[in-house]
């Protein structure tokens, strides 16, 4: 019986939501594999993480705590260490990172380590013939990979927001071990914090984008006030001609040379959809389209659109938005 | 500064995606190639940190098909010394092999710095430099888009979900590059015609078959388009409905 291994993610002592993602996709991957492989899930950290205890309700049947003083913030070569050791003591079949900014740094040391190969980016996992199958979007999304990993465990990273998670209620046990680590010769000296309340586009359920036909950088307040009414799990996010036109910030840029997003919801306003905003966004479950221009291209991969004014659409869709939450 | 940057020959990113007939790989007819735009970051860092010391070499290892010469050419005429090119048929998705064989050409050689970019824009694999530092045990920071470097010591910052994380290092290391790090030069034609007398080491290189079987290429479903709800303002409360009674999602 070969477990599956879901190493989670903690900032500031509390696990980050996506690494209920992670416990998700892992349970699905468990299932799939022969002879009812077990889900457990391993955060590192300094000292006890809140939230640790609610991952049973997404399937883990085990929560391994590893502590030690070095590991409260990010500490790549202390990290790495620490989960191969672990794998290679466990024989398990499938190793499960989160394709975060965290997680795309620690798997791959994490694969060398193990001389395995590793699937970046994943947005569908199952399971053949005992071999896990992968699915990841390469091209700039667009085409869609598949690709078969010989042997074990499979090393694969899941991208964020593609795994909704489900209450899958087990009840998981609860385990804290301290580890030995040396500080590692990377060290994260600190975290410069962004906005308080602000959420990154890589990672919100909901993005509100604006684009060119905002017309100035202060109107950006229109989509702010519409983010905040879904109630902080909404981020902001921008095109291309904003950010290069100095507006937004170069982490808010969604497509193909800014992230790659797959939100719940996207609403795109007074943006064009030009091909390479779309690379990165066309995975979104639904699109929402706000332009004046009826013959704009976003409205080909929208799921609903409005053709309007944004500086009247937007106000009134805020309105609502509140009523919703209210 | 002794500095190694590994690039990379893959489409433009303009390309239109044409599955070939075996349905697992790109059809490259009149596909144009590039040199992997993250990678352009990582040469032009490396130059500006060779200039800056007033000595030193910078070296480009691209692995890849013989007419990854051009790409290596690209990076002679931005101002690299030399290149060499790691000779295989084709390339394969699996990262660690292609870490494997660039670990192997990087490990008798004391570099100061090997720099990589931090994803190809090709299978977008995000993997390479890290795994490369760890088969050569060298500290590594993935994703730089903030450098300083002085005194044997480096502080990198890169981001992360809210925020930016600073991150210090020692040399030798290897670093990942992110947009916003610097804003690479175009090779001069003073360049370009001093590019084709640079040093060029071909190799032929047989990287092992990895551990990962592509099954499919396929392109993405295509996104239906949908309704246009209406217009102006008066269609929000219709576009509301939809979203929680159709789509479910508020
Ligand atoms: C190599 C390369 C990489 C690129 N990478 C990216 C990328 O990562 N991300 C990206 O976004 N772009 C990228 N681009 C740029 C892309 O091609 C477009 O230029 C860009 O996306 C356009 O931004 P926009 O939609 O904001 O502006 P525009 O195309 O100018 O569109 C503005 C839209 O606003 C609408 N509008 C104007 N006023 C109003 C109003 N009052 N109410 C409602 N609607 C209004 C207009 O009808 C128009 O459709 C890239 C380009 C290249 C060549
Ligand atoms: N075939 C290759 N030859 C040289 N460098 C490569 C090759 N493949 C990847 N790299 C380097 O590794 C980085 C990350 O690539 P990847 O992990 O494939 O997304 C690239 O930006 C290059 O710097």
């Amino acid at each position: 019986m070969s477990h599956v291994l879901a190493v989670l993610e903690q900032r500031d002592g509390a696990i980050r939501k996506v690494s209920h993602e992670v416990v998700t996709g892992a349970r699905r991957l468990a299932d799939a594999l022969a002879g009812g492989a077990g889900v457990e899930a391993l955060v590192l950290a300094a000292g006890p993480v809140r939230g640790a205890d609610q991952l049973g309700g997404f399937g883990a049947d085990k929560v391994i705590t590893l502590t030690n003083a070095a590991f409260g913030l990010y500490a790549p070569e202390g990290y790495a260490r620490a989960i191969a050791d672990r794998v290679k003591a466990g024989g398990y079949g499938a190793v499960v990172f989160a394709a975060s900014a965290t997680g795309k740094d620690l798997a791959p040391r994490v694969a060398a380590r193990l001389g395995r190969p590793l699937v970046q980016d994943v947005t569908d996992v199952s399971v053949q013939s005992g071999a896990v199958i992968a699915i990841r979007p390469v091209y700039a999304g667009k085409a869609l990979l598949r690709v078969r990993v010989a042997g074990h465990p499979a090393v694969l990273s899941l991208r964020p927001n593609v795994f909704t998670p489900v209450q899958r209620p087990k009840a998981g046990s609860q385990e804290t071990a301290a580890v030995d680590a040396s500080r590692g010769r990377v060290v994260v000296t600190r975290i410069k914090a962004a906005p308080a309340g602000s959420l990154d586009v890589a990672e919100a359920p909901i993005i509100v984008s604006g684009g060119r036909g905002l017309k100035e950088p202060a109107n950006f307040r229109v989509l702010e006030e519409l983010a905040a009414a879904f109630g902080g799990r909404a981020a902001v996010g921008a095109s291309r001609a904003v950010v290069d036109a100095g507006w937004r910030p170069h982490a808010d840029q969604v497509g193909q040379t800014g992230k790659t997003v797959s939100p719940t919801l996207y609403v795109a306003v007074g943006i064009s959809g030009a091909i390479q905003h779309l690379a990165g966004m066309r995975t979104s479950k639904v699109i929402v389209a706000i332009n004046k221009d009826k013959d704009a291209p976003i409205f080909k991969v929208a799921d609903y659109g409005i053709v309007g004014d944004l500086f009247e659409v937007v106000p009134k869709l805020t309105e609502e938005i509140r009523k919703l939450h209210g | 500064m002794k500095i190694a940057v590994c690039i990379k020959r893959v489409p433009d990113s303009e390309t239109r995606v044409k599955i070939a007939a075996d349905g697992k790989s790109l059809d490259e007819a009149g596909v144009k190639f590039i040199l992997n735009p993250y990678d352009e970051f990582a040469v032009e860092e490396g130059l500006r940190l060779k200039e800056k010391a007033g000595t030193g070499e910078v070296v480009v290892i691209a692995l890849g098909p013989p007419a990854a010469q051009e790409t290596i050419r690209t990076a002679l005429a931005m101002g690299v010394d030399r290149g060499v090119l790691l000779q295989t048929p084709g390339l394969h998705p699996d990262g660690l092999e292609t870490a494997k064989a660039l670990a192997g050409e990087l490990k008798d050689a004391a570099f100061d710095l090997v720099l990589f970019g931090k994803m190809a824009i090709d299978d977008y694999n995000h993997q390479v430099g890290p795994m490369v530092a760890e088969l050569l045990d060298l500290p590594c920071v993935t994703t730089v888009a903030h450098l300083e470097i002085a005194g044997g010591k480096g502080t990198a910052e890169r981001e992360i979900e809210g925020g930016v994380e600073v991150v210090e290092f020692p040399l030798p290391a290897v670093l990942t590059t992110d947009k916003g790090l610097n804003e690479p030069r175009y090779p001069a034609l003073k360049g370009i015609m001093a590019a084709k007398k640079k040093p060029l080491d071909i190799k032929p290189t047989a990287p092992g078959p990895g551990a990962l079987e592509i099954l499919s290429l396929t392109l993405p479903p295509e996104r239906q388009a949908g309704k246009i709800v209406g217009e102006g303002s008066a269609a929000v409360t219709e576009l509301v409905r939809l979203l929680r009674e159709e789509a479910k999602v508020l």
